[in-house]
């Protein structure tokens, strides 16, 4: 027997996935789009000659586990398939269409495992896309993987983990952090404490970089409506709302983010049917317990992809995803997957995301000239002229104003767009529907899509 | 519910048929089993083009270019209606006697189209890739943007005065006593003495619901657009062979298409599929090279109906007095759109229409009585 198995996605899930195929025998292809393994968390350094930074200053308390999966990796290296450098960007019933050094190619599978990640989670507000607004994943990978910094002095906006933790490694690496300003009230820490307490250690990792940037005389504030970033021809400095008073902060750029989104396209194309998730606010591909795509034979997805649960729980999850598809395959599994940490990784994410939820009600107020899609530079304004118009569902709603329509296929906007859409109508924003994927998935030159067809 | 005409299929052949006879000051209601202009008629090519069709279509593909001309009037949008002609081409030498053919034909009707050989190609369209040998052109010919005007035409029907009922899938339409019975699936039922089975990939099965049965094939056009760069290709582009066809539009995507992508089971759905992708991916550029570093940023398909003979059935039933057809436009019905509600209202409340569409009756699919 020899079962075809691909997996997309060289992060903790897609490594974690490929560790125990390979444990029993299998040996899959690993594809990544990276140049090299380790997703956005556990992210290596380019490889340059003299380009170095120690796993510490990297990875700070994750040294340890990125130096893991890393290991990991270069054990079962010799057992796989590995495809650095190739983009997936199309799906058939039996086959991946890749694209990789400019050059299409088609990967036959029989099992596929999914662990695409996520991406930053965007609210537009006045002023986003001046020059040295960055995504907040977009600037800690500046930091981490090219040893850049966005600004010399950045103003971090948003809710979520990440946004603490960014901020504290660009203070670390010597830039001036101008303030850390979120939306969550308490400044996202009074959350459900029984939810904390799932997963304690991650938690006081949160609680610790509050008080380290706090001890560097940083503002931290909680509670805060962004209004508007300023600036003629980049940014100069931000305003926000506290307690109903406006402050401004200097700044030469800002971090913008407000938790994550899975990153479920391929999915969608591969077969995933999609469910609404209230805790998370946003759609996801339904799988069971085990990571099985329902209703789609033979897929598998895992990891952030498939429902944000952070780093540790996706090399759980691929374990877990990866388990399923052997006994699927009727292969007897060597070790059972850890199912009971994975539910307390789950409760912790539900508990944080109700402490530091997406701000869903700024849509609201934001105003009518504000640019929510900007590939296409469609305002919130046109989006509620569709909606007066009697448009109620988000692909209409694209279809009548280009919204989605640009480079990036709704991947920053879609969401945004659903709550300004929504919060016009006076509806829930699951009730608006969501953006269709549509193949290719990211941008493909007609050269290399046109490949060696006839 | 009762009506003076029902309308079944609100794409744009439906809801121009819809608001020309509500134009004529008479009832109708429109029955769409989605939303109305969300189908082919919303997701096709955009091209607005006479050039190249079967010659029993010009007189109808005329009267619906009178329309396009001055479209706003009817629909409140132009949507983004141009004229920009319409480049047919030929690649090889066999296609020649088809162009020329065609050309012979058409100005038989009236159209005028230029040929050019390949030094005026070279002239006038320096950008075509080498193995073009000649075309013709069709300087009245152009585009227009499909997702702005098929709902646009819903849009008009209802203000003057037509009755859409959107979400309203029929199951059963009867003729009794002078009389149309339409059910809807939700149990609804609405009365007419006149029907109209616009109802696109789905027609089939109305026209055999009154005893004309017709074999036809869907057809699921696939269609992608680039990022944009800038504006510098004119006229659409089209091949003889049908497998590419091809535009820019001012804001500077370039939108083009060939081949087929797959519809599930019953047509409700389609999706494109990657190797029909490629395959017009690699004509495009071998017809215009300069795109070939461009990005395709989307891919879409939306389904019709074929007929045997590549042409659309529009005109009177042959089994059922009061019920008329206009479907089987095998993916290039966009253009027609406007023109068929046009003449179809004259032959619903009129009886009559100056427009000849003696050749596309169903009569020749189910033979004549």
């Amino acid at each position: 027997m020899n079962t075809r198995v691909a997996i997309v996605g060289g992060g903790p899930a897609g490594i974690r996935a490929a560790e125990r195929l390979v444990e029993h025998g299998l040996s899959p292809i690993l594809l990544d789009e990276a140049p090299r393994i380790g997703g956005r968390i556990y992210q290596q350094l380019p490889e340059v000659r003299g380009f170095r930074r120690d796993g510490k200053a990297l990875y700070g308390f994750e040294a340890g586990k990125a130096e893991d999966l890393h290991a990991a990796f270069a054990r079962i290296q010799p057992q796989l398939d590995y495809r650095p450098g190739t983009t997936v960007f199309d799906i058939a019933s039996d086959r991946l269409i890749t694209l990789g050094d400019g050059r299409r190619e088609e990967i036959a599978y029989d099992r596929l495992i999914l662990a695409t990640g996520a991406m930053d989670r965007i609210m537009p507000l006045p002023g986003w896309t001046l020059p040295g607004v960055f995504a907040l994943g977009g600037a800690q990978i500046a930091l981490k993987h090219q040893g850049c910094a966005i600004g010399h002095s950045v103003v971090f906006l948003g809710s979520g983990p990440l946004l603490y933790l960014a901020a504290y490694q660009y203070a670390k690496a010597g830039v001036n952090v101008a303030a850390v300003l979120t939306t969550a009230p308490w400044l996202g820490l009074g959350a459900n404490l029984l939810g904390m307490a799932a997963q304690a250690k991650t938690a006081a990792k949160g609680a610790y970089y509050v008080a380290k940037l706090l001890s560097w005389r940083i503002p931290v504030i909680g509670s805060v409506r962004p209004a508007r970033i300023m600036g003629r021809d980049s940014v100069e400095g931000l305003e926000v709302l506290v307690d109903g008073r406006l402050r401004q902060f200097d700044c030469d750029a800002v971090a913008l983010g407000y938790g994550l989104k899975s990153e479920s396209q391929l999915a969608e194309l591969a077969g995933a049917q999609f469910v609404f998730d209230r805790a998370q606010n946003q759609w996801l591909p339904e799988i069971d317990d085990h990571g099985r795509a329902v209703g789609r034979d033979g897929l598998y997805l895992a990891g952030d992809g498939a429902g944000i649960q952070g780093a540790d729980a996706a090399e759980l999850r691929g374990r877990i995803a990866a388990g399923a598809l052997l006994q699927d395959l009727g292969i007897a599994l060597k070790d059972a997957g850890d199912f009971g940490t994975l539910k307390r990784w789950h409760r912790f994410r539900v508990a944080l995301e109700q402490a530091m939820p997406f701000p869903s009600h700024l849509a609201a107020d934001l105003p009518d000239a504000s640019i929510l899609c900007r590939c296409e530079n469609i305002t919130a304004g046109e989006v509620r002229a569709a909606a007066d118009q009697g448009l109620r569902e988000i692909n209409r709603v694209k279809a009548a104003t280009r919204l989605g329509m640009g480079r990036c296929q709704g991947r920053i906007c879609g969401i945004a767009g659903a709550e300004v859409l929504a919060a016009k109508l006076g509806v829930s924003v699951d009730s608006v529907g969501r953006l269709r994927a549509q193949p290719p998935v990211k941008p493909v030159p007609i050269e290399a899509l046109a490949g060696d067809a006839p | 519910m009762k009506a003076d005409v029902i309308v079944i299929g609100g794409g744009i052949v439906g809801c121009s048929t819809a608001l020309h006879v509500a134009r004529k000051g008479r009832s109708v209601i429109l029955l769409e089993r989605d939303q109305a202009g969300i189908r082919a008629s919303g997701v096709n090519f955009g091209g607005v083009r006479q050039h190249g069709r079967a010659l029993a279509e010009l007189p109808l593909s005329f009267r619906a270019r009178a329309i396009w001309a001055d479209l706003a009037s009817l629909i409140g949008t132009d949507g983004e209606f141009a004229v920009t002609g319409h480049l047919r081409l030929a690649r090889q030498e066999s296609d020649l006697r088809l162009l020329l053919l065609h050309m012979q034909g058409a100005s038989l009707y009236g159209l005028k189209l230029e040929f050019l050989d390949r030094a005026a190609l070279d002239h006038r369209f320096p950008w075509l890739g080498p193995h073009i040998i000649a075309g013709t052109y069709c300087p009245s010919d152009g585009q227009a943007n499909p997702r702005l005007i098929a709902p646009a035409f819903a849009t008009a029907a209802r203000k003057a005065g037509a009755t859409l009922v959107e979400g309203a899938e029929v199951v059963e339409a009867t003729h009794d006593g002078g009389v149309f019975q339409v059910a809807v699936r939700d149990g609804r039922r609405f009365e007419a003495p006149l029907l109209v089975n616009a109802a696109g990939a789905w027609a089939a099965t109305v026209a055999g619901w009154f005893g004309e049965m017709v074999n036809l094939v869907p057809e699921v056009p696939q269609v992608m657009v680039t990022e944009p760069a800038p504006y510098r290709f004119q006229p659409v582009l089209g091949v003889i062979g049908g497998d590419l066809y091809f535009r820019q539009i001012p804001r500077g995507n370039v939108i083009f298409g060939g081949g087929q992508g797959r519809a599930n089971a019953d047509h409700t759905r389609s999706a494109p599929l990657p190797e029909i992708s490629a395959r017009a991916a690699a004509e495009a550029a071998r017809i215009v090279p300069e795109i070939r570093h461009l990005n395709i940023i989307r891919t879409w398909t939306g389904v019709d109906g074929d007929t045997a003979d590549g042409s659309p059935i529009v005109g009177p039933s042959t089994t059922t007095p009061g019920l008329f057809h206009a479907f089987g436009f095998c993916g290039h019905g966009f253009q027609l759109g406007p023109g068929v509600g046009a003449v179809l209202a004259e032959l619903l409340i009129d009886g009559r229409s100056d427009t000849d569409i003696h050749g596309l009756g169903i009569a020749r699919f189910v033979g004549r009585r």
